[in-house]
């Protein structure tokens, strides 16, 4: 049973209190909602000369020139146990040269860099690089197969992409012929393949110092891909002014401050990697830890424990693996220095809160945003006391509620307390999207009243908590992660044996949904387990292991509506043992 | 069911199942699994699970590490399987 069903069902662990002993960045919530202002926290930005703001300027430069300078902004450790520390002097040096390159390329504000590398210092370099020089930039995740890199790049007319020697060869090279739009490829080390060049020495030859240009708070800064039910992935575009957003919540719901040392655990090709693995923790003056390795736990104990973490940024599938590993595993590292720890990319389930609460010492802080939000939007803060499975109390600025999608597309606001509807988010914060780019009529459509619709079903308690509910459409959640069931039926269809596909998320205890695909056969085409693999490994090579299919199903029929519209929903049900007739009802607005 | 050659073949057998576009390439014995074949931690861990319900030797997470490589797999697996 997963976490999702969990918190449905309304099983609730008991309050887990706080002990009135220290002092938080939000200490009395309901007098901070009352007298908090967007334009109180934009004043807390240094701004340009000019009246704009650049992301990368408040994150590094604005400390490289003040008391924080020396301190170190990014602690790396390196997969064969490196360690590096940069300094935000440094670090604003190497933003600066990779500004300077992009300048002397030719790339122009506006345009769009991709960024696809493990996390390296160098993909910190050019993200930051990228913002400061006004060139909008766009991380894809290290996982990702040729496939969704060649749909981003293309939909985001990517002009520059970093990359590593590695990842080129296998993710990019295949596709590189149907990119026209890339006109550089600039690969990490000193070494370039044919068809790209070398970061080291153009970065070398670049200068360090590069003014901060003068940058409209509404200049397009981000590009986040994320995926519906239908279609192509969006890239929601996120601007300059988001930093706003970034900073606040950092400060208020993970409560950051100047030289902690914080940990986000997720990959910056997502959007918290991005948003709270890179901006939020320099605004906020806090050293950013990077750890380039996968999940292990007693690595990940060592770093908390010999890094003196102060506060940690995970996610429910590493939680429910440190869970398994069970307490024996936490014992001997001194968690002393730990001062707060948050979760967030799917519902965390109230076993894991309380786990945190009985083996670490202190509870996780579960909150919830989306790509679309660019920051936290509803959150357990560390002076309140948590409901475990409640996904907390909306930031202050933030005006979150309950609604029903009227037949005339409107919305009704749902009043009354535990009643099930659609999450929607008064419009109008700094970090909120401004576009999906090239798609104003899906962009329009996640507006209504003047809310944002969210896509997810929850419920707000008496006491104005949040409870996640499910997803009003088909989207899967694994690990974290959004998938688009479309982005992967379209690659399996290719397969020269596959008639048809549908592809669900099916529950799974760690990573709390997982891809299964149901493929209907061609004739003449026997469901054996050689073809089970050939269409496993042809999804595999195309989308990578980020996005494909854990598991595969043959199925002699796929149940469609009389418009021939496959039904997710109904495969779902059976495939969870649900009744199947009312399920019509259930049938999401689809975008 | 517990000489290397064994083993190794067990191994090779799970991993062409969870990874089957990598099942002919040729991994050397001291390179990350996880790298060389493209796994991300769901399939690592499934490859743990494999790796037990076949063999019914009992794999701590704080033990996984010990498998990244095939050297590695097949050690662990010659310690610990009394099949």
């Amino acid at each position: 049973m997963g976490p999702q069903q969990d918190t449905a069902a309304g099983r609730e662990l008991p309050q887990i209190e706080k002990a009135p002993r220290r002092s938080f960045n939000l200490e009395d919530y309901e007098a901070l909602r009352a007298s908090f202002s967007w334009a109180d926290a934009r004043r807390l930005m240094e701004g340009l000369p000019g009246g704009g703001l650049n992301i990368a300027h408040e994150a590094v430069i604005r400390h490289a020139r003040g008391a924080r300078a020396e301190s170190t902004a990014l602690l790396w450790l390196g997969r064969q146990g490196e360690r590096r520390e940069i300094s935000y002097r440094e670090l604003a040096g190497e933003v600066a040269r990779f500004a300077n390159m992009l300048r002397d390329l030719g790339v122009a504000p506006g345009e769009r860099v991709f960024v696809m590398l493990g996390r390296v210092p160098e993909l910190y370099i050019a993200v930051l690089g990228s913002l400061l020089s006004r060139v909008v930039v766009s991380p894809l995740f290290s996982a990702f197969g040729p496939e969704p890199v060649a749909t981003r790049v293309s939909i985001g007319q990517g002009r520059l992409l970093v990359t590593s020697p590695g990842l080129y060869a296998r993710k990019i090279a295949p596709v590189r012929d149907e990119l026209p739009t890339l006109q550089h490829v600039l690969v990490t080390g000193e070494v370039a393949a044919p068809g790209t060049a070398a970061l080291t020495p153009l970065l070398a030859s670049a200068s360090d110092e590069f003014e901060t240009p003068e940058t409209d708070p509404e200049d397009m800064a981000l590009l986040h891909f994320t995926s519906g039910t239908t279609g192509t992935p969006k890239g929601a575009i996120h601007v300059h002014e988001a930093v706003v957003a970034h900073h606040i919540t950092g400060h208020y719901a993970l409560d950051l401050r100047p030289g902690d040392i914080f940990w986000c655990t997720a990959d910056p090709g997502w959007v918290t990697g991005t948003s709270y693995g890179i901006i939020a923790p320099l605004t906020n003056g806090a050293t950013n830890l990077v750890l380039e390795s996968e999940f292990d736990v007693a690595l990940w104990y060592e770093t908390l424990a010999s890094e003196r973490v102060n506060v940690w940024y995970t996610a429910p599938t590493a939680i429910r693996r440190l869970m398994k590993a069970g307490p024996e595993a936490a014992r001997g590292h001194d968690l002393s220095h730990l001062r707060f720890m948050a979760s967030v990319g799917e519902p965390l389930n109230p076993e894991a809160v309380t786990w945190g609460q009985q083996v670490l010492g202190q509870p996780f802080h579960d909150n919830w945003w989306q790509t679309e939000t660019g920051g936290i939007m509803i959150a357990n803060f560390a002076a309140l006391p948590v409901k475990p499975g409640s996904m907390g109390r909306p930031m202050p600025g933030i005006e979150a509620a309950i609604a029903r999608r009227g037949a005339d597309g409107g919305v009704d606001i749902v009043q009354d307390a535990g009643v099930e509807g659609e999450l929607v988010i008064r419009s109008g914060w700094p970090s909120m999207m401004r576009g999906y780019l090239g798609e104003e009529a899906r962009y329009q459509k996640c507006f209504a009243g003047g809310w944002y619709l969210t896509g997810d079903l929850a419920r707000c308690d008496e006491d104005g908590c949040f409870w996640f509910v499910g997803r009003a459409d088909d989207v899967i959640k694994t690990s974290g992660h959004l998938i688009g069931p479309f982005e992967v039926e379209s690659v399996l269809i290719e397969h020269p044996a596959v008639a048809e596909a549908a592809v669900i998320g099916v529950p799974d205890a760690t990573a709390g949904e997982l891809v299964k695909a149901f493929v209907a056969l061609k004739t003449g085409h026997q469901p054996d387990e050689t073809l089970r693999r050939s269409i496993l490994g042809h999804a595999r090579q195309r989308l990578g292991p980020a996005v494909a299919p854990k598991l595969v199903d043959f199925c002699a029929d796929l149940p469609k509506t009389r418009s021939g519209k496959i039904m997710r929903r109904l495969l779902k049900a059976r495939e969870l043992g649900l009744p199947e007739g009312d399920l019509s009802t259930l049938e999401g607005d689809a975008r | 069911m517990s000489s290397p050659a064994a083993h190794m073949t067990l191994i090779r057998e799970i991993l062409a199942g969870i990874a089957p576009e990598a099942a002919d390439c040729d991994i050397p014995g001291d390179a990350d699994v996880r790298e060389a074949l493209d796994l991300d931690s769901m399939d690592f861990l499934n490859f743990i699970i494999a790796l037990h319900e076949q063999t019914g030797v009992d794999i701590p997470e704080t033990d996984y590490p010990q498998l990244f490589t095939l050297d590695g797999a097949i050690a662990y697996l010659g310690q610990h399987d009394r099949s």
